[in-house]
């Protein structure tokens, strides 16, 4: 929904890593499945923002995070079945996030 | 030959950063500040004024307002007697970090005390939006149907407080309180829960006794400790 925003991130991001380099060449992304960000839609924007800069041209690759979860009661971890999100173990409601929300670009490829 | 530079940064929106910026005000001013978001109708602004009727001779309050258009609630909330700013969005369907920092020089935050931000009447995407406030609620109301927590999880996760407005209609509804409460506080732990009726007034208390809580928090301990909302 706010993909625009956060395109615009990644791009200021790579680009101050990318130093001296003469062309960034892939940005290695990592997106949780809980973190409503749309993959297509920051891929969408990014051909167009991205023109014109030393990253112009870079494949965006997405590495998935599952969702994880916790349960605060028997604190064993979990993945949910599809939008069911009580502890399978225990079935308690108290359960937290332990990955699936995460955001980052964890590195670029230069040359 | 491409080479690899390790990067490992999280991906703030520019949205963030901003929010980011109206904390260190808020927090530089010692105003505790509180979204509140619902869908349209829920009584986001009914709780807001009973809000500012319990607790105005007491602390110094202030309210923002987000809306496509028209003024209808700063008004209503500026004939109590305390600072209202209106944010008309135009086609906005949420508030964001930006639209908020633009309405704060309107305030003087010093001189204040609690700062009630209502958002735009819209379930989904307001919580998408950090403002930087200190704690964010959603207000749900007994009509809108008690599966809602179940059909937007990742939504309602991380707010600090939901409201279950208009208790007093419960009898007109098949709304099985047990399920939305166990609805809410999946991915929620230490949620706090506030079934209240704004039009009689019951529960009022409850929410009542939180907010001044959290203000003796924060008055006692800074803005540190809170997550950015």
């Amino acid at each position: 929904m706010h993909e625009l925003s956060i395109t615009q991130s990644i791009l200021e991001i790579a680009l101050r890593h990318a130093d001296e380099a003469a062309r960034i060449t892939r940005l290695n992304l990592v997106i949780g499945e809980l973190s409503s960000i749309i993959g297509d839609s920051v891929q969408f924007y990014w051909d167009i923002i991205s023109k014109g800069t030393v990253a112009e041209g870079a494949i965006l690759h997405f590495e998935r995070i599952k969702a994880r979860f916790r349960c605060s009661d028997c604190e064993k971890e979990f993945e949910p079945n599809s939008g069911n999100f009580e502890c399978p173990y225990c079935g308690s409601y108290q359960v937290e996030l332990v990955t699936g929300r995460e955001f980052q670009l964890e590195s670029i490829e230069v040359e | 030959m491409p080479k690899t530079v390790p990067v490992v940064e999280q991906i703030l929106s520019a949205n963030d950063q901003i929010a980011l910026q109206n904390r260190y005000q808020f927090d530089a001013a010692g105003l505790f500040a509180i979204n509140l978001m619902a869908s349209p109708g829920a009584g986001k602004t009914s709780l807001i004024m009973a809000t500012i009727q319990a607790l105005k001779n007491e602390h110094r309050i202030a309210f923002i307002d987000g809306d496509l258009a028209s003024s209808i609630d700063a008004d209503k909330v500026a004939a109590l007697g305390v600072p209202a700013v209106q944010i008309n969005t135009g086609g906005a369907c949420h508030l964001d970090a930006v639209m908020l920092q633009s309405a704060l020089p309107q305030l003087s935050l010093e001189e204040l005390d609690l700062l009630l931000v209502e958002n735009v009447g819209n379930l989904v995407c307001p919580s998408s939006f950090r403002l930087g406030v200190h704690r964010s609620v959603l207000i749900a109301s007994v009509p809108e149907g008690d599966d809602k927590p179940y059909k937007y999880p990742v939504m309602y996760n991380g707010v600090d407080v939901v409201v279950i407005n208009k208790t007093d209609v419960l009898d007109s509804f098949d709304f099985d309180m047990d399920y939305f409460q166990r609805g809410v506080e999946i991915l929620n732990p230490g949620l706090v829960f506030c079934p209240i009726s704004c039009k009689t007034g019951e529960g009022l208390a409850g929410w009542l006794e939180w907010v001044q809580a959290e203000l003796v928090a924060f008055q006692a301990a800074g803005g540190a400790s809170y997550k950015i909302r």
